[in-house]
C-alpha cells in the first residue's frame, strides 16, 4: 500500500489531505505524553499556567518508552491505549494540538472535537522495537519525576502510522470492520 | 549441625535454593520481554497466509517483523513490559531454603527489569499510584501438588489487554449460548484496544476468584496445543471461528485474524451459578515456563 510522507508541524492543508485508512510515514519533532502528564497539563491550563511546550500545530505520541539501553538511541516505543486520554483531549485540541498517535478507540466527544481540526493516528500496538528505532533524538522536557510518563521531545524519522480518525469525521475502526464484513457478504 | 529432611517415603527431599529462584526469575523476565514464544510467532505467520484483507496483512507483517527485531537486537518487543505473574507449582516433597519463594521471585523481577532495561510499570497502590521503581511486587499464585515438582510459570502482562478483560456470574439458565454470547461481546467491546490478534483465555465454572484465575491461566497457555478435554477442544475451535468472523482484524482495522487461539479452563461449580471469565492476552503473548 502507498505510504504518504508527512513532516511536523502539520498544516491544515496536510491535515485535510489525510484520509482514514491512509498509511503515513511521519518525520520531525513530536512530543510524548500519557496519563499522568495529561492530568498535569490540563491542571496547568486550569490554573492559567503555560503548557510545558507549545502544542499549536504539534503531534502528541501516547507512549511510555522502555529505558534506553547503552549504545542505542531510544528504547522500545509502541503506542499506549488512547481512550485513557479522552477526558483531556478536547481541551488539548482547543489549545491547538493537531495530531495524536495512540491505539484503540476514541470517545464520541473526542471524535467530535477532531472534526476539521485534528487527526488521530494509530501506531501498531506492540510493535515497539520497530518504532523505537525510528526515534533519532530524544530529550526530556518536563515532568521528569514521572519516569516513563515524562514529557519527551522526540525527533522521529519515518514513523509508520495509520490515519484512524481524519478531520472529515471518518473512523477506520468502524469503516474497516464494516468493509471487511461486506466483502464477506456478512453485512 | 546439618539437618536432613525426608519425605513421607523416607527419601531425601528435593531442595531448591532461594538464589536459584532469584536467578531463574531474572532470566525469565529478560527473556520474556525480547523473545516472543515461537508458538505465538508460528501461529501469526500461519494465519497471515490466510488473511485476505490488505491492511490486515500489512499489520501482521509488521508484528512479525517487530518480533524478529526484538529477538535479534535484544530489544523489548513492546514498551509495556508488563506486570509479572507467576504460577508456582510446588510438590509437597520440595523444600525451599534460604528465604521465602515470594521474596525470591520479587528479587528476581527487580533484577531482571533493571538489568534488562525494561519499563517499570507497577505502582504501590491503585489510589496513590507511586511507582515502586522496580516493577515489584509480582502477582504470585501457588499450587501445591504431590511429588517433588517445582515449576515456575511466568507471564508479563501488559494492561492494554488486561484492562479489556471481564467476568460475569451467569445463572445456570444462560447455558452454553449465554457463555458464547458473552465471550464475543467482550471481544467486540475490546475491539482494537488490546492489540489484536489476541489470545482469549476463558475460565468456566468454579467460584468468582477461581474463574478469574483459570481465565488467566488459559490466556498464557501455548497456542499450538489442543485442549485434552474433547468438549472444550470443540468449544475452543467453535469460538475461535466465531470470533474471527466478527471482522475486527489485526489492530482493529478489519480482517479475519482477530484471535490466534481460544483457551478454556473449566472447573466444577455450584448448582446456582455459571461463572465465566474472559482474560485477553495481546499478540505479544509473553510466557516462560521454568522447571527446577
Amino acid at each position: 500500500m502507498e505510504q504518504k510522507k508527512i513532516q511536523t508541524p502539520l498544516t491544515h492543508e496536510v491535515l485535510a489531505g489525510l484520509k482514514s485508512g491512509d498509511q503515513v510515514l511521519l518525520s520531525g519533532t513530536i512530543y510524548t505524553a500519557r496519563d499522568a502528564a495529561h492530568a498535569r497539563m490540563v491542571q496547568a491550563l486550569d490554573e492559567n499556567k503555560p503548557l510545558p511546550f507549545d502544542v499549536k500545530g504539534q503531534v502528541i505520541y501516547y507512549v511510555g518508552p522502555t529505558p534506553t539501553k547503552p549504545g542505542q538511541t531510544f528504547g522500545s516505543a509502541g503506542p499506549t491505549t488512547a481512550y485513557r486520554m479522552d477526558a483531556y483531549t478536547p481541551r488539548m485540541i482547543d489549545e491547538g494540538l493537531v495530531g495524536m498517535i495512540g491505539k484503540g478507540k476514541r470517545s464520541d466527544e473526542v471524535k467530535e472535537a477532531l472534526k476539521d481540526k485534528a487527526v488521530y493516528f494509530a501506531a501498531v500496538g506492540g510493535a515497539a522495537a520497530l518504532m523505537g528505532k525510528c526515534v533519532v533524538k530524544s530529550e526530556i522536557i518536563a515532568y521528569e519525576d514521572l519516569g516513563a510518563e515524562a514529557v519527551r521531545k522526540l525527533e522521529v524519522k519515518d514513523l509508520p502510522i495509520i490515519v484512524v480518525n481524519d478531520i472529515h469525521g471518518n473512523d477506520l475502526y468502524i469503516s474497516g470492520k464494516e468493509a471487511y464484513l461486506e466483502s464477506k457478504g456478512e453485512k | 549441625m546439618i539437618a536432613i529432611f525426608l519425605n513421607r517415603k523416607g527419601e531425601t527431599m528435593k531442595v531448591i535454593n532461594y538464589s536459584q529462584i532469584v536467578e531463574e526469575t531474572k532470566i525469565a523476565c529478560m527473556k520474556m520481554a525480547t523473545d516472543l514464544p515461537m508458538d505465538v510467532q508460528n501461529k501469526l505467520e500461519e494465519m497471515r497466509k490466510e488473511e485476505d484483507a490488505l491492511l490486515a496483512q500489512e499489520m501482521l507483517d509488521i508484528i512479525v517483523e517487530n518480533a524478529k527485531i526484538a529477538r535479534c537486537e535484544n530489544r523489548p518487543m513492546c514498551q509495556d513490559t508488563g506486570m509479572v505473574i507467576c504460577f508456582v507449582k510446588m510438590g509437597q516433597d520440595v523444600r525451599v531454603e534460604g528465604g521465602s519463594i515470594e521474596a525470591a521471585i520479587n528479587e528476581g523481577v527487580a533484577l531482571g527489569y533493571d538489568e534488562g532495561f525494561l519499563r517499570k510499570s507497577v505502582v504501590n497502590n491503585p489510589i496513590e499510584r507511586k511507582n515502586t521503581q522496580n516493577n515489584t511486587p509480582a502477582v504470585v499464585h501457588y499450587e501445591v501438588v504431590e511429588g517433588d515438582e517445582f515449576v515456575l510459570e511466568f507471564a508479563a502482562k501488559g494492561f492494554g489487554s488486561e484492562n479489556m478483560s471481564q467476568l460475569k456470574m451467569f445463572p445456570p439458565a444462560a447455558g452454553l449460548a449465554g457463555v458464547k454470547e458473552f465471550v464475543k461481546k467482550v471481544v467486540l467491546e475490546a475491539g482494537p484496544n488490546p492489540c489484536p490478534p489476541i489470545i482469549v483465555g476463558i475460565g468456566l465454572g468454579g467460584t468468582f476468584e477461581k474463574c478469574a484465575m483459570m481465565a488467566k491461566k488459559a490466556a498464557i497457555r501455548s497456542v499450538d496445543k489442543e485442549n485434552p478435554n474433547k468438549m472444550l477442544a470443540e468449544l475452543e475451535a467453535e469460538l475461535l471461528d466465531e470470533i474471527n468472523s466478527l471482522g475486527v482484524g489485526p489492530q482493529g482495522f478489519g480482517g479475519k485474524t482477530t484471535c490466534l487461539k481460544v483457551n478454556i479452563e473449566m472447573y466444577a461449580t455450584h448448582i446456582a451459578g455459571l461463572p465465566v471469565a474472559v482474560n485477553i492476552n495481546c499478540h505479544a503473548a509473553r510466557h516462560v515456563k521454568v522447571v527446577l
